[in-house]
């Protein structure tokens, strides 16, 4: 199992998105899909990427749907803002926040999420003081930003990459 | 220009989707304009590249997929591109940023992590 | 309304505000004030008119132009990587 599939979730994506590109799948194109999907990450061997479990699939379900509604708020947050529907003082800012997590699957997940949802930019991460940098663009409750980053991304994270 | 032929119902909601994307992305382009430092402006953009992109490549695959007559879902491969792509490119635009402003000592510089 | 003219209208008046989104960015490419300034305009430009493609694609109703937005997006994706990693150590390649 390990040696014919090394990395099962390149496998099913690759063959999953050569499936798409050739909609609607005929039989040869899901023999050349299961080809694909069996031969390059055999190839990718050569790059040694570090193999990635996931320990709690669901957790990780209900964070994709966790992010995508924090998306959608704050793409309707930073929209007003900009149109200057906004009512009252706006401060802008950094702010630090001390990370306990180390996984590296689990910090680039966590730099992706934080720089998809407008309004929070990952701007550096310390790997010596495990601490990161952010910018907000209305960092009024920046307590509230650190609290809300450690409680709804991070603590998921480090479970699904225990 | 020779369109493509759809029910009155799928064509209202095609155009509301791309409408509606359209309309994000240039509140993130304006965003580049208002905003006052760099740091603000880098989040407007974003606003183009996630709801933006997503209702746009929504509305294309809702039409495609009735005017092909199978379910088309190729458009969600860029949606998937720029959902990897934009956190990167952020990234190093703002490390590079942060990294220039900090040799040269500008005041509005962010402090060391 | 026949379903044609809407789709006709509404999808030109969305590639008409794409393309003003990319003469915003292009206002904020020529003018600066900084270099990262500069290459955030050109990724917001490439990002919108990857969109006006997708958006032209649907009123043509033809899938031909998602090669060509997929593209788009991929050179506009090394070109900003490029940049900001010059601006970062005044050379792309080491």
């Amino acid at each position: 199992m390990s040696t014919l599939l090394p990395h099962p979730f390149l496998s099913a994506g690759l063959t999953l998105m050569w499936l798409v590109l050739n909609a609607p799948p005929s039989p040869g194109s899901i023999v050349l899909a299961l080809l694909i999907g069996l031969i390059v990450p055999a190839v990718m061997r050569a790059l040694r990427p570090a193999p990635v479990r996931v320990r709690r699939p669901g957790l990780a379900v209900r964070l994709l749907f966790t992010v995508l509604y924090d998306m959608l708020r704050s793409n309707l947050d930073v929209a007003a803002i900009i149109l200057g529907l906004r009512r009252g003082e706006r401060r802008t800012g950094f702010v630090s926040i001390p990370l306990d997590m180390t996984s590296s699957f689990g910090l680039s997940l966590l730099s992706i999420i934080l720089t998809a949802t407008p309004g929070t930019l990952w701007v550096q991460y310390d790997s010596h003081t495990g601490r990161l940098l952010m910018h907000l663009i209305d960092s009024t409750d920046s307590a509230g930003w650190v609290r809300r980053v450690k409680d709804r991304y991070e603590r998921p994270l480090m479970e699904i990459f225990a | 220009m020779n369109g493509p032929d759809l029910p009155a119902w799928a064509a209202w909601i095609v155009v509301v989707l791309a409408l509606g994307g359209a309309g994000f992305s240039l509140t993130g382009a304006l965003g580049l304009i208002r905003l006052k430092t760099f740091y603000e402006r880098v989040h407007a953009p974003t606003l183009g590249a996630t709801l933006g992109a997503f209702l746009i490549l929504a509305g294309s695959m809702l039409l495609l997929s009735l005017v092909e007559g199978h379910i088309v879902l190729r458009d969600a491969l860029i949606g998937l591109f720029i959902t990897l792509t934009t956190p990167v490119t952020m990234l190093l635009l703002a490390r590079a940023a942060a990294h220039r402003d900090r040799t040269e000592k500008n005041p509005g510089a962010p402090p060391e992590p | 309304m026949s379903a044609s003219t809407v789709l006709d209208w509404g999808l030109g008046l969305a590639q008409g505000m794409l393309v003003l989104a990319m003469a915003l960015a292009a206002w904020r490419m020529l003018r600066g004030p900084r270099a990262q300034d500069r290459i955030l305009g050109l990724d917001t430009l490439y990002l919108n008119g990857m969109l006006a493609i997708v958006v032209h694609g649907m009123r043509t109703g033809s899938g031909l132009y998602f090669e060509a937005a997929l593209i788009l997006g991929m050179i506009g994706f090394t070109a900003t990587v490029a940049l900001a990693k010059f601006l970062m150590q005044g050379e792309v390649i080491q």
